[in-house]
């Protein structure tokens, strides 16, 4: 029987979605619906901004408004939507290669702004859409079909990269986690700036298959057994660390919102 | 005409202030000479009408943000030149194909690449038509005066809208930088156009719906309850992609038919002159007032020619070239650059009379003199 939530915000028409069987999308795609849902967010404010890639298609599915745009480019659509309309909610769908690499510039930028919008990257380490080349979060050694012989590349930590420049809220779960990934996506919303999830998926079909990594089922037991929540890592000696990566909530710093700074000018000029 | 209207003002402040009257209240933008002074005069004006300014962090992202802007419903612009033009191709044909209206000013300067920061030049015509990717409609306009840089960046906004597309101003360094005496009009004499909002309800609205022949789309904002998608991917009427043959034929056909049917009210030109030239001086932007002023003595000394000033670079106003060329003897074609409007001309002209090309590319201007002596030269 189909839930309440594909009901209420999925696209039915649009539906099946063109996931790989055992993809992680879905599921992150149910957080992102289900933070909004309890929240109990306006469908009619509510705008989901995606680029390109596997990850991005996820915006045509749902109920909202919804923005298709090119590759990189979401969250500089996005800061364009929000800042002529601050009342709007924007929420950024996005991939590892979409928002680390070709985005890069844009995900620094628009977290140094603390601009008014929660971004969730669908982590899967690997191009999907076309075909499984390495990405800025493929492993060091791992193999893509531009890495045959084990990526050279160091990795990319989304979560830090944010930080580092301006975000005031980074979070990650994975889609093991899934009640964890739909609390932090709620907290990212609540959050008044910029807030990024890196929401770790599984793509059994290129990564997987490429690495020996298994079936999705075995994919989704590695990320059980190799995360460790942050809250648990600060009780943990140095040696049960190793291997292993942190979830929840990393960093949050309540900051000045961007747009919120701005109408303070336009206020000052209009009392001027 | 009352004098304490007249303003000195340059081409660039002039572009600002025609943006502004036109509704603009969104810029993005990127600092680049010789652009920079529309962004920084768009960073001091706009939130004093309540408008929003940004500087994004790079050429892309700016262009990003105004097609963001305006499907948020306000007017966006953003402002540039070469090296930022080639950046912002990508997402111009994305609101090419998305048909979210926008305008996007190119202050052109010597190229490629780097080229000559910041001297003037006329390089960028044929980019501005075939630069982004694909097949896709262009509206391309030039002024050639301060009073001019106000008056066509209005136009610009008013077609933008009309069509539902980006609408590229062209103008070069010597318009941009160039200081006039101008009375601008009162706000209240300029005719603004606005995108047609929805005239149904959210359940019977569909995004793309127009009549196949050139019809333009209705546009609500985001956020005003009409929760439809958007996609760089082609699209049906429901705005989801597809890749059916015929709807991918049916929407290319569309698009191109919002101008190719509306060619009266787009292509826009000054004529002076024609009727009795036997030489024609087909020239645009500050190259034209070098042409009018190489006219005016040529005319002096008896010589009949005549000079047309295209405003709308593209669509080009084939029907009227062809026209001038079953009357006029030669065509004279001054441009600052190696002769990208006139193998457009030589096109439409098909042998019918001579094409002749005054070209610099080196960073200089095209002077009245130079004119003048080609045309006693083809004398």
């Amino acid at each position: 029987m189909t839930s309440n939530l594909v009901k209420n915000y999925f696209r039915m028409d649009k539906l099946p979605h063109i996931w790989c069987p055992g993809c992680g999308h879905g599921i992150i795609t149910r957080a992102v619906m289900k933070a909004i849902d309890e929240l109990k967010l306006d469908k009619d404010k509510v705008c989901i901004v995606s680029g390109i890639g596997c990850s991005s298609r996820a915006s045509g599915y749902l109920d909202f408004n919804t923005l298709h745009t090119t590759h990189g480019r979401a969250l500089a659509y996005a800061t364009g939507l929000k800042h002529a309309n601050p009342d709007l909610e924007i929420i950024v769908i996005t991939g590892d290669g979409d928002c680390s690499a070709i985005g890069g510039n844009h995900l620094i930028h628009a977290a140094r702004r603390n601009i008014g919008i929660t971004a969730v990257a669908y982590n899967n380490n690997i191009y999907g859409m076309t075909g499984g080349q390495y990405s800025p979060t493929t492993p060091t050694g791992d193999k893509g079909t531009t890495a045959p012989y084990g990526n050279v590349d160091k990795v990319f930590d989304i979560c830090t990269l944010a930080q580092a420049a301006g975000a005031s809220y980074t979070a990650r779960a994975t889609v093991y986690h899934a009640q964890l990934l739909t609390k932090l996506i709620k907290n990212g919303i609540l959050n008044k700036g910029f807030s990024i999830i890196d929401a770790v998926s599984v793509c059994p079909t290129y990564y997987g298959r490429k690495n020996k990594k298994g079936d999705a089922v075995k994919m989704m037991e590695w990320l059980k057994d190799h995360a460790v929540n942050v809250s648990a890592a600060t009780k943990l000696p140095e040696e049960k660390l190793a291997g292993k990566f942190l979830i929840g909530e990393l960093y949050h710093n309540p900051q000045p919102e961007y747009t919120e700074e701005y109408k303070k000018i336009i206020e000052s000029l209009r009392r001027g | 005409m009352t004098n304490n209207q007249a303003k000195l003002m340059q081409g660039n402040e002039a572009c600002l202030e025609g943006a502004i009257a036109a509704g603009m209240r969104f810029f993005a933008g990127y600092p680049i000479t010789p652009s920079t002074e529309i962004a920084e005069g768009a960073s001091e004006r706009l939130p004093m009408v309540g408008g929003k300014f940004i500087q994004m962090e790079d050429e892309i992202g700016s262009m990003a943000a105004v097609i963001g802007a305006s499907l948020a419903g306000l007017k966006a612009m953003t402002a540039t030149s070469g090296p930022g033009m080639s950046l912002k191709l990508e997402n111009i044909g994305y609101a090419s194909l998305t048909e979210i209206p926008c305008v996007i000013v190119n202050v052109q300067r010597g190229g490629p690449s780097t080229g000559l920061p910041t001297s003037p030049a006329q390089a960028d015509i044929m980019q501005a038509r075939w630069g982004a990717h694909g097949d896709h409609p262009s509206i391309v306009l030039y002024p050639a005066s301060v009073s001019e840089a106000y008056s066509v960046t209005v136009t610009a906004f008013n077609l933008a809208e009309k069509y539902r597309m980006p609408v590229i101003l062209l103008m070069d360094e010597v318009m941009g930088h160039m200081r006039e005496r101008v009375v601008l009009p009162d706000a209240k004499d300029l005719q603004i156009v606005n995108r047609e909002k929805a005239s149904v309800p959210p359940e019977e609205y569909l995004p793309y719906k127009a009549d196949p022949d050139g019809g333009v789309p209705e546009m609500p904002a985001f956020g005003e309850g009409y929760r439809y998608h958007v996609t760089g991917l082609i699209h049906s009427e429901n705005g989801f992609p597809t890749t059916d043959a015929k709807k991918t034929a049916t929407l290319l056909n569309r698009l191109m038919k919002k101008i190719d049917n509306n060619l009266d009210d787009i292509v826009k030109y000054q004529e002076d002159s024609l009727d009795d030239a036997k030489i024609v001086l087909i020239a645009y932007g500050s190259t034209a007032r070098s042409a009018k002023s190489a006219m005016d003595m040529a005319r002096e000394q008896g010589i009949p020619v005549g000079l047309f000033r295209p405003i709308t670079i593209w669509p080009f106003a084939e029907d009227k070239v062809k026209e001038i060329a079953g009357k006029a003897e030669k065509i004279i074609v001054p441009e600052m650059n190696l002769g990208q409007y006139r193998s457009e001309i030589e096109r439409a002209v098909a042998g019918k009379c001579e094409v002749i090309g005054i070209n610099r590319a080196d960073g200089e201007i095209i002077t009245p003199e130079d004119i003048y002596e080609k045309i006693k030269g083809v004398l």
